[in-house]
């Protein structure tokens, strides 16, 4: 023996060509399938320990439930095990680029987890005496102040508990205003390109929707839009930058035509990110914004949600502002609820929520906004949109883009599918980035534009990020444009390969059912 | 400024790929008033991680935390023990920093949690489906009486007195808009909830019966006589639960009839947080689901056969019929939901009977113990874990005192009804799993001496 390996150990290459074989198990290494809960725990398994309860003679209203309720236990060790597989088969910010346009995925400081979970914002009760929470009403003033004075406007409700909720709370307020100088107006007019939110809050306020032409350029037709002004008009819905990516240059004159004609102007502030720090809605007009603090002020999007929602109100809108508020007098805060109201805000239209908002968002939101500074936050609008006319530039030659013509565009970049081979279209070029490692984009919003393809970067991308995405999507783009069929069964390297969208629709199935139930359902 | 990437070397080269002298020059569209060139108006320039945590350090101490004190504040939110694996797992980058689940064939892990939690709430609501959750309970209670509208096309609501004050405040800003009309009443301090009063009212013209279960006083009731006086006239039963908890021990709303069962989830895996954010629960009978408002998970097969999970029925919803959506709700509350399903996968059937078993006993004792005080009287007969106490004086001084003496005693009715004399008197008080048996004493103790 002259070897000290008596283990038979050598290393060996194997043979790289070989075709991979189905797995045993269906898991392909890094790559881990899971079951459901429902299949993998049981009803007498339970990862918490409790202690006996004291015996006493139940008070339940002779209720009490016997029958099984069916819900699955697994001891800690799997619970965790089944979460952390689950997790591995989303994409998510930190794990690469996610350029969804409208979206503004940026990065989510960890700073903003930290002081969001500490004792005295996460462990303290909406109905404690204001005396005992004086710190988080602190911080909902002070965050109040920001939003404010990044606006420029009146006052802000930090209620609605996410953009939409935020755009029902503005159009309320025009409503409650209306309706106080007796003032029955029965539209809305929003433009083609707006968020679908636009129009459903407006139905929801029980408006009529009218939608307002875009010109060649992307941007609202004023002129069409003062023909249509009129007395039963009561307001106007503009995103501005609009989800065209362009900034309305006629926003001021926009706002004077329709105060001139008695109404009140909304801003969907889910753009506000490209413009923070460098113009403020109410220099424009705008009477109600809202700000989705999950976006501009990165909180965590959560697989959706929750957000936040704050809107800020012009001086015309103030006092219809829902309940409750913060206010601040000698150093003591206090908090405006039903009991109040009347003697210092009697016009309010009503309360939205059942407490004061999301807290947990206003905590991050505030470390964001002072982390960033003055300097920062003018930086982030900045670097956001050089970003995007960095896409732009790079990609409109194998790309159509058609407002390319119309300007720089603010934070997102819009191209159409136009150009692509025969039968391909949008989908295709978004499932090819997906094998590529990226998101997709927004894909087929806005409306206004075939197979719209909407990036938005975000300022928190660097360039070689940029440079490497440019290169995919180019790739991509060429692969669709010669009509590569592999990109029709795209994507080939994420946890599922496309997904029966129809099936789902046509036959919903909603919740887990034991095998047989389903089969005997049938 | 450490989140921004970009070099100033960079940003000069991507200027010259665009073709801009300047960054102003992409800013040219702004109209030249609306540009704000200085600074932004007292906002100090850029800050360091330990200042801004310092900041926050000096504000979080001025409050007084639920943990640290003996506590026993309900009334929507109530504070239970987390499991510590429930926030480790919503931290997850992949959980945290992900985006609703538009592109399923890389978000199967928030979708799978979706179906699993849909399945869960469908499940402990009694229930055949439900959503992939609403912003909080208050907001799913009106949507479900919005819900209720649609599907029986009339527009009277009839709302229990014991239904949540802040869930009727919410209802009636959005009914001023919607034109239905909502029946309410004010609780009174008594065991006897208002049922009679809805089994009279409940007419022809009803679209829905909401009830609170257990109530805003902690009463519980067998709601089966209102679901079949409701379902007699064509209305629905709606029934909201605002501690899910309470369904470990007590039947479920839809094994009694309830057509939609609304609720706050936050009892579960999501914590305090000085209101928000929640997650409201979803849930209704099979035949109204093209009618229930929010997002979808249903289960489908790829193009190779396998299971996976997408976002479904989304011409309810408002980026597809716009004007004609079933609701302007866009995002959810996703992480929420995750953390609820995290915490009841943790607890399971046994976990969950053992928890709600546990919060009972401890405030059936709790009760018994306040109620020997003087002057001191239980109103409820029943409850699950959060009873009413009617004192002998006004109980908001009460709490302020108690709040003096570092215990956080309950929400006084005053609080949640100002101007109903009838209720002032009353406490409301909840017992769950973290509160010890010296917590209880050192209240009682205190409560003794401030009514002395």
């Amino acid at each position: 023996m002259n070897s000290i390996n008596q283990s038979g150990w050598k290393p060996e290459m194997g043979n790289a060509g070989d075709t991979a074989p189905a797995t045993y198990t269906g898991n392909k290494a890094l790559m881990l399938e899971e079951a459901l809960i429902f299949e993998i725990g049981t009803a007498g398994t339970t990862g918490v320990d409790l202690a006996d309860a004291p015996q006493v003679a139940a008070r339940l209203g002779n209720l009490e439930r016997h029958r099984d309720i069916g819900l699955p236990g697994l001891s800690e060790p799997e619970t965790v095990r089944h979460y952390t597989r689950l997790s591995r088969q989303n994409y998510a910010i930190d794990l690469g680029f996610f350029p969804l346009g409208s979206c503004t995925m940026k990065h989510n400081p960890r700073l903003n987890e930290k002081v969001a979970r500490m004792a005295g914002f996460a462990d303290v009760h909406p109905l404690q005496p204001v005396e005992t929470v004086q710190g988080a009403l602190a911080v909902i003033h002070e965050l109040a102040h920001w939003l404010i004075t990044l606006t420029g406007m009146k006052v802000v409700a930090m209620s609605p508990k996410a953009g939409a909720h935020g755009e029902l709370c503005g159009i309320l307020a025009i409503r409650a205003a209306l309706t106080a100088r007796g003032d029955a107006r029965s539209v809305i007019l929003c433009p083609e390109s707006a968020h679908g939110t636009n129009p459903a809050t407006a139905a929801f306020a029980g408006y009529a929707v009218e939608n307002i032409p875009a010109t060649s350029e992307g941007r609202v037709d004023l002129a069409a839009l003062k023909a249509r002004l009129g007395p039963d008009v009561a307001g106007v819905m503009i995103t501005n930058p609009n989800t065209c990516g362009l900034f309305e240059r006629d926003m001021r004159e926009i706002s004077d035509a329709v105060h001139a004609a008695g109404g009140y102007v909304y801003c969907d502030g889910a753009n506000f990110n490209a413009i923070v720090g460098r113009v403020r809605p109410g220099d424009l007009g705008v009477d109600a914004m809202h700000i989705n603090l999950h976006k501009t002020f990165s909180t965590p999007h959560g697989g959706g949600g929750p957000g936040s929602g704050p809107v800020v109100l012009s001086e015309a809108l103030a006092p219809y502002a829902p309940l409750p508020f913060v206010t601040q007098d000698n150093d003591q805060y206090r908090l405006v609820e039903e009991e109040t109201a009347n003697a210092c805000h009697p016009d309010s239209f009503g309360r939205m929520i059942a407490f004061h908002g999301q807290m947990g968002m206003f905590t991050r939101a505030l470390s964001y906004i002072m982390s960033h500074g003055a300097d920062g936050l003018r930086q982030v609008a900045e670097d956001a949109v050089l970003n995007a006319n960095y896409i732009l530039r790079s990609l409109q030659d194998v790309l159509e883009a058609p407002f390319a013509h119309s300007g720089p565009c603010m934070h997102e970049a819009l191209f159409s599918d136009n150009g692509m081979a025969e039968g391909f279209s949008t989908l295709d070029i978004a499932k090819g980035l997906i094998d590529e490692g990226y998101h997709p984009m927004t894909v087929y919003f806005p409306l206004v534009v075939h197979g719209a393809m909407l990036v938005e970067p975000t300022e928190t991308e660097s360039k070689a990020t940029l440079d490497q995405f440019i290169g995919a999507l180019r790739n991509v783009a060429g692969r669709a444009k010669a009509g590569d069929p592999s990109l029709k069964s795209a994507p080939h390297h994420a946890p599922r390969r496309r997904l029966d969208e129809t099936q789902a629709a046509r036959k919903p199935v909603l919740v887990w059912r034991e095998p047989e139930q389903a089969v005997a359902a049938e | 400024m450490r989140y921004l990437p970009l070099t100033p070397s960079d940003r000069q080269a991507m200027l010259g790929v665009i073709g801009a002298k300047s960054i102003d020059d992409l800013f040219c569209d702004v109209p030249g008033q609306a540009r704000l060139d200085g600074p932004i108006r007292g906002l100090p320039n850029h800050a360091s991680e330990m200042a801004v945590e310092r900041h926050f350090s000096e504000l979080a101490r001025q409050n007084m935390t639920a943990s640290h004190h003996p506590f026993f504040l309900g009334a929507g939110a109530y504070k239970h023990h987390v499991p510590a694996s429930v926030d480790h797992i919503i931290q997850r980058g992949e959980f945290l920093t992900a985006y609703t689940p538009y592109q399923p064939e890389i978000a199967q892990g928030t979708l799978q949690m979706l179906f699993e939690f849909q399945t869960q709430v469908a499940r402990l609501f009694g229930c055949d489906v439900a959503n992939a959750s609403m912003y909080d309970g208050s907001t799913a209670c009106w949507e479900a009486i919005g819900m209720a509208g649609r599907i029986t096309k009339r527009t009277k609501a009839l709302l229990s007195s014991g239904l949540h004050p802040h869930y009727v405040s919410v209802a009636k800003t959005m009914a001023q808009y919607t034109g239905d009309t909502l029946d309410t009443s004010l609780p009174e301090l008594s065991a006897q909830t208002d049922s009679a009063r809805l089994l009279a009212a409940i007419d022809g013209e009803t679209s829905c019966v909401v009830v609170q279960y257990p109530d805003i006083l902690g009463r519980i009731e067998d709601l089966s006589a209102i679901a079949a006086k409701a379902h007699e006239h064509g209305a629905l039963l709606i029934a909201v639960v605002t501690e899910p908890v309470a369904l470990g021990a007590i039947k479920a709303p839809g094994d009694m009839g309830a057509d939609i069962v609304v609720g706050e989830g936050q009892s579960l895996g999501v914590g305090l947080q000085f209101g928000g954010p929640y997650v409201g629960l979803f849930a209704c009978k099979e035949k109204f689901v093209r009618q229930m408002p929010g997002r979808l998970c249903g289960e489908t097969v790829d193009a190779q056969g396998k299971r996976g999970f997408v976002l479904t029925l989304s011409t309810r919803e408002q980026h597809i019929r716009r004007e004609k959506a079933t609701s302007n709700i866009c995002t959810n509350s996703g992480l929420c939901a995750l953390a609820f399903s995290v915490h009841l996968t943790l607890l399971g059937e046994k976990g969950l009977r053992g928890l709600a078993q546990l919060n009972h006993a401890l405030a059936v004792q709790a009760a018994d113990r306040l109620s020997q005080i003087a002057g001191v009287e239980l109103v409820n007969d029943s409850f699950f874990n959060e009873f009413t106490l009617k004192l002998p004086t006004d109980a908001r001084p009460v709490v302020r005192a108690l709040a003096d003496r570092k215990i956080l005693g309950g929400v006084s009715l005053g609080r949640l009804y100002p101007g109903a004399a009838a209720l002032r008197n009353g406490l409301l008080v909840a017992v769950t799993e973290t509160a010890t048996q010296e917590d209880v004493e050192t209240f009682a103790a205190a409560l003794q001496e401030i009514l002395a």
